[in-house]
């Protein structure tokens, strides 16, 4: 039953196996691509008595994951880097994962290389960097997606060419050459054949790649003007009026501008996820936790509990939707006995939003199954039921009050029931299956649809 | 579409054959013949797996992604030498008896146990001999057949 969802896992047969397993366990879930491993242990083995054994070697023979990069490759990636004028440096997860940024960083700025960072690499280059192009993909804004499309090479390390990336693959970056670096080799040609394919570990590719370049100079100026006057002419926008509902983007906005340090953001799945991932300036790497291609509604709050424990020092925000939080909102339990101080915003658009924009554009606005209501449950008093304090925000004047006042709060989890516009609907936007060529920028395109 | 052979040698443990079949089959690829046998090293087993897939590289390359998965070798036809073993029990009457059994050991069957109505054969050969055999016996009466997976070696190994 576990098989498709873990990594590997284990049943033990035998009490006096368990030391040995969770050796082998902890290194196979941390090394090489990582991944959950579960450890079943039958009720009667958890009754035996057994003599601690002492784990031995580990002999994994199966299991040898390349960290080094091929030299060869990393000639071959260079030599191709040195002749391209359009290069996008297209990273995920795995720099994250390999804690690469700081490799990454040196690359593309010594050598003038714009960066995409996907969903799951977010935070892994620092946005307001010039050379940031910040998310593409389905979601993503316009020059991210576009300076793909327009890239003579992509530099993949670390992705997976994910279809909320890529929309349908035959458009996808059809004047690239690809060079596609990662450490599990099952997804190297995958989706796109690679022209150089590199199996190894993020960072061993990147200080590789430094390396091989050396002294280069790449001509990449017009390049980056290019993309530049594509970020004025097509910027990330929304529309919040002064009396209007609230909208997420401007609320994270406010939110962000009031808290000094570095939070940890941990979202669910939907609309908000989009709007946080867009909108939120994320400048280090492990300060964005979402589920990704899993989608799993219902992390944000387990998982926040879960960076709060780890990071108790840190600002752990959940920032999560209405239809997510109600999957896993009895953890607050959990936060209130186990005094985890987590700050959860509630986007409360009364909607499974995103489910209802697909409604709205691909099914006539035919809503199935969709709407929640803004009033039930009454997140305020769930909160206080549940030993968290509650606070709500429905306009525009309240916001910064009230985020100030959950701000303040750190002997409790607090929880803002954040009442937003139900209407609203996540942009720019390519249609599943649909070209990254044709972006639909806002509501008015639709009407071209 | 063509068959292809995959010969995997796998760590001997328990549910290696039930993650094999699955990683497999999960993406909706048949498998035509599959046998796992016990090799020259110990706590190794091989697998032979006969399937028509046409994305071979990515299913070896997820099979490779399992733990217990040492190693995969897609055999060449023109190098490979397979062999498959089947059992039958064919029914028999005094006026039968004769030609079955004849019939039977012209084929290069042996058989192994016969009583006052049944014969039971072992036949070992390239799937096209068991077949062969298969129809051959048929009018006779086949009470029960078993046929062991398909196990493959590649010439210039
Ligand atoms: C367990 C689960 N069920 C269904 C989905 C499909 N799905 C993706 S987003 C979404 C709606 C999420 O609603 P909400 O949490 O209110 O977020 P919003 O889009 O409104 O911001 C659904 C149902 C999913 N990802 N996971
Ligand atoms: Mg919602």
């Amino acid at each position: 039953m576990y098989m498709a969802a873990t990594k590997h896992n284990y049943l033990i047969t035998n009490a006096s196996e368990i030391p040995q397993v969770l050796k082998e366990a902890k290194y196979i879930a941390t090394s090489g691509r990582p991944g959950p491993v579960l450890i079943d242990i039958p009720k009667d083995i958890l009754n035996q008595k057994s003599d601690w054994v002492e784990p031995g070697q580990l002999d994994l023979p199966g299991y040898k994951p390349t960290l080094e990069p091929n030299p060869k490759m990393i000639q071959q990636a260079a030599n191709l880097i040195k002749n391209s004028n359009k290069p996008i440096l297209y990273v995920g997860g795995g720099i994250i994962h390999s804690k690469a940024n700081q490799e990454l960083f040196d690359l593309a700025t010594k050598f003038n290389i714009p960066v995409v960072t996907t969903l799951m690499g977010r935070g892994a280059f620092p946005d307001g960097h010039e050379l940031c192009l910040e998310m593409p993909g389905m979601h993503g804004n316009y020059t991210a997606t576009t300076s793909i499309q327009k890239s003579d090479l992509l530099i993949a390390i670390g992705v997976r060419f994910d279809d909320r990336v890529t929309a349908n693959p035959s458009f996808f970056a059809q004047n690239a050459k690809v060079i596609h670096a990662d450490i599990d080799p099952a997804e190297i040609g995958k989706v796109r054949e690679a022209q150089v394919p590199i199996v190894g570990d993020a960072k061993s590719v990147i200080l590789g790649l430094i390396n091989a370049l050396g002294d280069t100079k790449l001509n990449t100026e017009n390049w980056i003007n290019e993309l530049n006057s594509m970020k004025t002419e097509f910027p990330l926008s929304y529309n919040q009026n002064e009396n209007g509902p609230l909208k997420v983007p401007f609320v994270l906005e406010e939110l962000q501008s009031l808290t000094e340090e570095e939070a940890i953001v941990v979202s669910g799945v939907g609309q908000h996820q989009m709007w946080i991932s867009q909108h939120w300036n994320f400048t280090e790497p492990n300060t964005w936790l979402n589920s990704g291609g899993l989608g799993t509604m219902g992390y944000s709050l387990p998982a926040a509990i879960g960076a709060k424990t780890a990071y108790p020092e840190k600002l752990v925000l959940a920032l999560d939707g209405d239809g997510c939080f109600q999957m896993t909102c009895q953890e607050l339990i959990t936060a209130s006995t186990e005094n985890i101080p987590v700050k959860i915003v509630v986007f409360n658009n009364g909607n499974h939003g995103m489910v209802r924009q697909w409604q709205k554009i691909f099914y006539n606005s035919k809503f199935s199954a969709s709407e929640l209501g803004h009033v039930v449950p009454d997140y305020v008093k769930l909160a206080e039921s549940m030993g968290a304090v509650g606070l709500r925000m429905t306009k525009k004047t309240e916001v910064k009050n009230v985020f100030s006042e959950m701000l303040k709060i750190n002997d409790r989890p607090v929880l803002i029931d954040c009442v937003v516009d139900p209407e609203d609907m996540v942009f720019p936007m390519v249609p599943a299956g649909g070209s990254n060529d044709q972006i639909i920028l806002n509501e008015e395109d639709l009407k071209n649809l | 579409m063509s068959e292809r052979i995959l010969s995997v040698l796998v760590e001997d443990k328990p549910g290696v054959l039930a993650r094999v079949a699955s990683t497999i089959s999960r993406r909706g690829f048949n498998i035509n013949s599959l046998s796992v046998g016990p090799t020259h090293i110990e706590g190794r087993s091989k697998m032979t797996i006969v399937t028509e897939l046409d994305a071979v590289e990515q299913v070896k390359k997820q099979l490779n992604k399992l733990v217990n998965v040492i190693k995969i070798v897609e055999l060449d036809p023109d190098m490979t030498i397979e062999t498959e073993v089947l059992l039958l029990k064919v029914s028999i009457n005094k006026d039968s008896q004769t030609s079955v059994i004849e019939k039977a050991s012209l084929s290069g069957a042996n058989s192994v146990d016969v009583g006052q109505d049944y014969a039971v054969f072992e036949l070992t050969g390239s799937s096209k001999e068991l077949n062969k055999f298969e129809d051959l016996m048929k009018p006779f009466g086949i009470i029960e057949m078993v046929r062991g997976g398909r196990i493959a070696i590649q010439t210039n190994l």
